[in-house]
């Protein structure tokens, strides 16, 4: 698929890397000659320099034929005025980026208008994802699927977990209920766990579990669950405004620290029930001062990556079992970050890339088998993909067993009629279904293209 | 001041329209067959030539400044309050000068308070007159003349509105400041017209029905009987039990329930406030009352409670019983809820709910932030962010009022009176409610304290239901000049 990408920011050149990895023709746009110049030097793509709201770049960048525009840039007025020119010009769809969140509140009447087909908002995105590792402490991540009602579960294998070293077969069946391993991290290398594949000690395991079973797993095999009560928020932005407002749904005590007066103010107006706090986050003393100790978990969110990696570092290693999570905006940062012990990190520009990418995935097999949601976990390197099975799908009607699945392909949950399991062997794929695939090869963007003999 | 000529303009325009008013007195009169008819004729006369003197005169810059709209204010009340209490005297009811301005001021600051020791002998005629000050200054006399005629061109009106109306900051219901004005006015109407209703089905007399339904609707608080409300029947007082609290809620809100905008009007902070006030205040007097064994029953109790909760926080200052015999929670709630008030932008006077609100929040949060000194804190009332100046406004209005409150009660505690009177009766006065404890409680008066003690409370009705700042504006701009 053609996809014109308007600004090539962080963002931008993250979407446009990700997209030519996966085989789309990718045409960037911006308005800076320069910035185009880095980025062809490094991206398979061609550009166009000029304002991407205008009918002349868009025409030149082949609006007509593309079958989608991503608008990139920093400013949310042009991005909505980038995606209204080039839907008249004949662009099938259009994504854009909107931060500010006065707008996007208003998306529910003004993107039809717009003839938008997504909107994104990194903040936010950000925000949940945060919120979700706030909401299991001991997960390093929680991935959503069919809707919510099952979660890929990432987390840390401890000392004196009952599931250290014993196989997969053994340590997840005598729990009770259905959970599903279907990744495992261990020294910087991904697999997909067999049966007789043994869990060791220090490994980062995903599992697929019901939401509602999560507490009772982690209390079933020892790994210790610690509910975060009270949250000190570094930083008071964007995406300081939207998490506060979900962890306050949750009862969660709240500290924000912020710079700047008015913005304090302002989350201030917007939460009185939290404790909004005017002043230096790096001030060692503020932060002692405002009951940094007592937390349960602290996240760094200020515009500094090396001030939220500084903090981070120094809540964990001074405070025993602080939960913490890092937002880091450049990705030059990401091989130090997996060394340091610095707890859950977040790149709002990964979040924001996969769920574009997710987006295009699904748009592209709208008549096949369609990809519903794609997460990235375990740093990337393994892919969780929800597909629809189609009718004429080589999947359907099969049982497991009888599937020759590749290396490295895994089928975690299947959800029938609303209602999702964990399957066996025996249970069969039916069209209408879906099903969540765990994989470590990349770019999967078919369900047929699961099935070894396919391509032999 | 910087256009004089209009603001005596606008006062000539304020004396017209009190000239018509005092023709309804003419007319009791005449129906009544009073001989007080010269007095009251004689008093429009004069009204009505100064006004014209004052409106005749060519004005040509009609632009009205924020200062000027505090001085029309301020001068104007008081000057209509001094011809309002020409027909006292010249037909003799209240021959002396002092007394009858009392009695002008406590008509139209909606006070209530009287020097009269026995109402019933009043003419039809004067009684009429009283009632109708209350009506006319409770929802405003500018507002009234800006509901007859555009008083000015321009961003003048709001200027009038905001020295006159009361509250914490003043609110345009639609954009022009005339058809505010006669949207406010057209539901005070309405609010009047059904209140006469329900007392008329009630078999009250009609003349007493008037009276009783502008003092009401004014939250004023002059009665036709010596008794105030305590001889009518429980059906009477209950009815105006509902509306002296209706008359309590800010207006803004009942044009929010014209929009149909029923959610917004409910979720008021200050309706909230004012509402649960009131409620607990009525526990609690009730509760007091009835175990103090004053009344046979619960269900009197409850009645007579919440007359008088309904009366001292509306600050209209009627009484169905003399409160001053009640046990001393209640009297301390009564006194209680006389200075808290009511909603902003009513007919009632105190302090206003909206204003204790907005200081309480904002003290409560000053605490927080002495503990913890880098917290942000933001005070918010209905919903939006307070700026700091109105905070400090309202802080500074507060100081001001017991400052007020202060010198007031040491000039009249020369009168040798008990301390009791003295403190209720500067509260009662400030805050427009007419009756306090004591000698003025709801059974005595006004009439004898010194003329001195008297001026005092005259000041203090004007200065509490004008809000002070109206006369601090005069206050200063006439030193300036010396």
């Amino acid at each position: 698929m053609k996809i014109i990408v308007i600004g090539v920011g962080k963002v931008g050149y993250t979407v446009a890397e990700q997209l030519i990895m996966e085989n789309h023709d990718v045409v960037l746009v911006d308005t800076s000659r320069d910035t185009l110049r880095d980025a062809l030097g490094s991206l398979d793509a061609i550009g166009v320099s000029g304002n991407g709201a205008t009918r002349e770049t868009l025409i030149e960048a082949g609006v007509s034929e593309s079958g989608l525009v991503i608008a990139l840039t920093g400013s949310d007025e042009l991005n909505l005025l980038c995606c209204l020119v080039a839907k008249r010009l004949g662009a099938k769809a259009t994504i854009a980026r909107v931060r500010n969140p006065d707008y996007h509140r208003d998306l529910d009447i003004t993107a039809e208008s717009l003839g938008l087909t997504m909107v994104i908002n990194p903040e936010q995105e950000a925000a949940r994802e945060i919120y979700r590792i706030l909401k299991f402490p001991t997960a390093i991540n929680v991935d959503v699927f069919s809707k919510g009602m099952i979660d890929l579960v990432s987390f840390e294998v401890c000392r004196g977990s009952t599931l250290c070293d014993k196989t997969v077969r053994e340590a997840f069946s005598n729990i009770g209920y259905n959970v599903l391993a279907c990744a495992v991290e261990r020294l910087d290398e991904a697999y997909i766990p067999k049966g007789d594949f043994i869990i060791r000690e220090g490994d980062i395991v995903a599992a697929m579990i019901p939401p509602n079973e999560i507490t009772h797993f982690f209390k079933a095999t020892g790994i210790p669950v610690k509910r975060v009560k009270e949250v000190m928020i570094i930083g008071g932005g964007v995406i300081a405004e939207y998490l506060v407002n979900e962890l306050l749904s949750l009862n969660m005590k709240v500290t924000v620290i912020e710079r700047d007066r008015e913005v304090a103010k302002n989350l201030s107006f917007r939460f009185p029930q939290a404790n909004i706090v005017c002043g230096d986050g790096t001030n060692r003393d503020l932060l002692l001062e405002q009951g940094l100790a007592n937390t349960d978990a602290v996240c760094t969110l200020t515009g500094f990556d090396e001030e939220n990696i500084f903090l981070s570092l120094y809540a964990k290693n001074t405070f025993h079992d602080m939960k913490t999570v890092t937002k880091v905006n450049k990705i030059a940062f990401q091989e130090l970050t997996g060394i340091l012990d610095i707890g859950s990190v977040v790149y709002p520009k990964y979040i924001t890339a996969n769920k574009i990418l997710q987006h295009v995935r699904a748009r592209q097999n709208n008549v096949g088998s369609s990809v519903e949601t794609l997460y990235k976990i375990i740093d990337n390197k393994v892919e969780a993909l929800e597909f629809h099975v189609a009718e004429d799908s080589l999947v359907a009607g099969q049982s497991l067993i009888e599937l020759r699945l590749k290396k490295g392909v895994l089928i975690g949950a299947v959800t029938r009629g609303g209602k999702p399991f964990i399957p066996h062997g025996s249970d069969r794929l039916m069209p209408g279904d879906s099903v969540v695939v765990v994989t470590t090869l990349t770019g999967l963007s078919d369900l047929d293209a699961i099935i070894e003999d396919k391509y032999e | 001041m910087n256009n004089r000529r209009m603001i005596l303009h606008v006062l000539g325009e304020i004396f017209i329209v009190e000239a018509l008013l005092m023709l309804l007195p003419c007319i009791t009169s005449l129906i009544y067959h009073e001989t007080v008819l010269g007095a009251y004729l004689i008093s429009v006369l004069i009204t009505a030539a100064v006004g014209l003197v004052f409106v005749l005169r060519p004005v040509t810059d009609k632009r009205i400044y924020h200062r000027d709209g505090f001085a029309i204010v301020s001068i104007g009340w008081t000057a209509m309050s001094i011809f309002g209490a020409l027909p006292f005297i010249f037909s003799g009811e209240i021959p002396f000068f002092l007394d009858a301005v009392f009695e002008s001021v406590s008509g139209f600051t909606t006070t209530g308070a009287s020097i009269l020791t026995d109402v019933e002998h009043l003419s039809h005629a004067s009684l009429l007159w009283r009632s109708l000050t209350h009506w006319v200054g409770g929802m405003g006399v500018l507002a009234f003349l800006m509901v007859l005629i555009p008083v000015t061109g321009g961003g003048g009106n709001l200027n009038l509105m905001r020295a006159e109306s009361p509250g914490v900051e003043v609110e345009k219901l639609v954009p022009k400041a005339n058809s505010t004005a006669r949207i406010l006015y057209g539901i005070y109407i309405f609010g009047t017209l059904l209140l006469f209703g329900l007392l008329v089905l009630g078999r009250m007399p009609v003349f007493d029905a008037v009276n009783i339904t502008f003092a009401t609707a004014g939250t004023g608080g002059f009665a036709v009987l010596n008794s105030s409300m305590a001889s009518y029947s429980p059906y009477i007082q209950a009815v105006v039990t509902v509306f002296m609290v209706l008359f309590g809620i800010n207006f803004n809100l009942y044009f929010l329930i014209l929009c149909r905008r029923f959610r917004d009007a409910l979720r008021s902070e200050e309706l909230r406030a004012y509402l649960i006030l009131f409620v607990s205040a009525v526990l609690f007097v009730t509760l007091d009352v009835y175990l103090d064994g004053i009344y046979a029953t619960f269900g009197e109790s409850f009645r007579h409670s919440a007359f008088q909760v309904a009366s001292l926080m509306s600050t209209t200052g009627f009484a169905s019983a003399d409160f001053d015999k009640w046990p001393e929670v209640a009297r301390v709630v009564l006194v209680g809820v006389m200075c808290i008030g009511s909603c902003a932008s009513s007919t009632a006077g105190g302090l206003k709910v909206s204003r204790v609100l907005l200081a309480v929040k904002s003290a409560g949060l000053e605490v927080k932030r002495v503990l913890n000194p880098h917290s942000v804190n933001v005070v918010t009332l209905e919903g939006k962010r307070v700026k700091s100046e109105v905070v400090k406004t309202t802080f500074a209005y507060i100081v001001i009022y017991i400052m007020i409150f202060a010198i007031s009660l040491l000039v009249v505690s020369f009168d040798r009176m008990d301390f009791t009177t003295n403190v209720t009766g500067v509260l009662a006065t400030l805050n427009n409610v007419g009756p306090g404890l004591s000698a003025v409680g709801p059974t005595g008066n006004f009439s004898a304290f010194s003329p001195l003690s008297k001026l005092v409370f005259i000041a203090d009705m004007l200065l509490g239901r004008l809000e002070i700042f109206p006369f601090l504006v005069l206050f200063t701009s006439l030193f300036r000049r010396k």
